[in-house]
């Protein structure tokens, strides 16, 4: 992270006095241009980003006069202090958070197996292994949930909660592996060598060196897995029966008039959200200080 | 790893002769493997089998079924609906340009030049997106809408009609497609240009080259891996997307997702659902693999 700052880049402050190399003008304007051009775009899109942020919370402070909360009436704190007067939506978040929780807590177990066999193991038919993980992430979610569906209907199983979570753990089961395949690869395997010649065997060696070291990736995927799952729409929409998650109430509620609570859940689903990352980098500071 | 397998980690000192390095148990990685693939042959390929057999069915849902190889499903799912089949393509490829376009400069400045404010950008790139989808888009519906500011803005300075409106148009379509999938186009873009070894500029450029060549030789083709991932991120799952359709969009520029949905759920249709489901399906799977092709990047897969 420093290198960017401290080594002296061609494109760094002031011309090499009397450097031998010769920057033309084009070069010298197009350098300024990278210099302040790049980073000034880079805060509009940022800007552009936090847009619609603004608005969630804003209109969480709305008083709308109909059931609709799209245009500016005045300031209330009434959606704030009773966030789940709306019927029905209280109860979404929380089947949308034990959905979430089974989902992550399998599809983390599932996955952090898979990537750990991938990962530390040649055998036979790991080109299909991968392929098979790679495929949930390379099909379009309209696709994932109609063929869920499809199927459901062919079983003759009736969909609703039961299904919304089978389905879950199948998207989610990808990207815990390509999340914990990321910190397995970057780990250093002699760690796991000097155990095994230290008479570690493979459990002892999995459980006291491996696991450890490989559970900041772990974490990482089932938060990941949680946050997909929580906010999953598309596929939940084509199997969840009569069972409202908080999306699929917030879709219904998009065609019925948006009450300011469902912008207190978002806004609270960011705060929440930022919070466990200003957990997680004070953990990691406390570690290294 | 292989060390260990070959003996080098073996007991060597005492135990040396009696207690050959026992090998690792070849079904080991199977045993790791089963219970995830298990479920993903179940709940992705036996769906998947089951979708394409749906499409090539004929039937009701009150008589049932059967499969009859009716390849007509195909034709007249992809007759009637091919304008909802084009426009998803194209507005997917506008948002994903688009997409790259403006997360590049953001994830190079990330990379280049945020120095120690790197990790707390990354953060804000990603802040936005753990309020709601559903939520967010709804929001640019506020944003976008007739009385709004913008509207109001456009207007003023005549960039829109005084009946000009950006609500329900293909382009607040492709707007919320943007938003929604920027950042699957900035974090790949940011790996792949972080990695990156700056010195190889102060290189290009003592050979002469001059920033935008510097740029286009060595900064872009380093990273390409990023890009296509990037640009995969994002295109998958806007062409099937049928959300940002729905809220920002009006009936007549529908999505082929919203088509399979209405089909699925509503017309109760399922074998022209299925085969619009599966022609989607193949055409981003072929789309995927010609353009990882030709970029060159196979072995990201």
């Amino acid at each position: 992270m420093t290198t960017t700052l401290d080594r002296p880049t061609r494109s760094g402050a002031a011309p090499a006095p009397g450097g031998p190399r010769r920057t033309s003008a084009l070069a010298r304007l197009s350098g300024w241009v990278r210099r302040h051009l790049v980073m000034a775009f880079a805060v509009l899109v940022l800007v552009y980003l936090f847009v619609p942020i603004a608005v969630v919370l804003l209109f969480s402070f709305n008083d709308p006069a109909g059931r609709f909360n799209f245009t500016w009436q005045g300031f209330s704190t009434e959606a704030w202090l009773n966030p789940c007067a709306p019927a029905g939506m209280c109860d979404a978040v929380v089947r949308s958070l034990e959905i979430g929780a089974l989902a992550t807590l399998v599809s983390t177990v599932l996955g952090t197996l898979l990537a750990f066999g991938l990962v530390r193991h040649r055998f036979r038919g790991r080109t299909g292994t991968s392929l098979l993980v790679f495929l949930p992430m390379a099909t379009p979610e309209v696709v994932m949930g109609a063929s869920l569906l499809t199927l459901f209907v062919n079983l003759g199983v009736g969909t609703g909660f039961t299904t919304i979570v089978l389905a879950h753990i199948m998207f989610n089961v990808s990207f815990v592996v390509v999340t914990v395949k990321a910190r397995l690869a970057g780990l250093d395997s002699r760690l796991e060598e000097a155990a095994m010649d230290l008479y570690a065997n493979e459990w002892q060696t999995f459980r006291r060196i491996t696991l450890p070291l490989a559970a900041p990736g772990i974490l990482a995927a089932a938060l990941l897995a949680f946050a997909l799952s929580f906010d999953d729409f598309i596929i939940t929409n084509f199997n969840s029966g009569n069972t409202i998650t908080f999306p699929m109430y917030v879709w219904g509620a998009a065609q019925r008039g948006v009450p300011p609570q469902v912008n207190v859940i978002g806004t609270a689903m960011l705060l929440a959200a930022l919070l466990a990352v200003g957990i997680g980098e004070l953990v990691k500071r406390a570690r290294r200080g | 790893m292989t060390a260990a397998l070959t003996g080098h980690a073996g007991p060597a000192t005492d135990a040396t002769d009696e207690e050959p390095p026992r090998p690792r148990r070849w079904y080991t990685p199977y045993l790791l493997l089963l219970p995830g693939l298990a479920w993903l042959a179940v709940f992705f390929l036996v769906p998947m089998v089951a979708l394409a057999s749906m499409s090539l069915q004929t039937g009701s849902l009150g008589q049932g079924y059967r499969l009859t190889w009716e390849w007509a499903n195909y034709s007249e799912a992809l007759s009637t609906f091919g304008a909802q089949f084009g426009r998803s393509f194209l507005y997917a490829g506008a948002a994903t340009l688009l997409c790259l376009l403006i997360g590049y400069p953001l994830a190079y400045a990330i990379a280049f030049k945020a120095g120690r404010w790197r990790n707390l950008l990354l953060i804000l790139v990603i802040a936005p997106f753990f309020t709601s989808f559903l939520i967010r888009t709804l929001a640019w519906k506020i944003i976008l809408s007739d009385d709004g500011w913008v509207v109001d803005t456009l207007r003023a300075v005549a960039l829109l009609d005084d009946g000009g409106r950006l609500l329900a148009t293909p382009a607040a379509v492709i707007l919320g497609l943007t938003y929604n999938f920027l950042p699957f186009m900035v974090l790949p873009l940011y790996a792949s240009l972080e990695k990156m070894d700056e010195r190889l500029l102060e290189a290009a450029a003592d050979l002469y080259a001059n920033a935008f060549t510097a740029f286009r030789k060595v900064t872009w083709r380093l990273s390409l891996p990023g890009v296509v991932a990037g640009t995969l991120l994002t295109f998958i799952p806007a062409a099937g997307d049928y959300v940002n359709v729905q809220f920002l969009g009006t009936p007549n520029s529908a999505m082929v997702g919203t088509v399979i949905q209405s089909r699925f759920l509503t017309v109760l249709d399922y074998p022209t659902a299925a085969a619009l489901s599966f022609a989607l399906m193949v055409s981003v799977l072929v789309i995927v693999l010609v353009y990882v092709r030709r970029v060159g990047a196979r072995d990201l897969l």
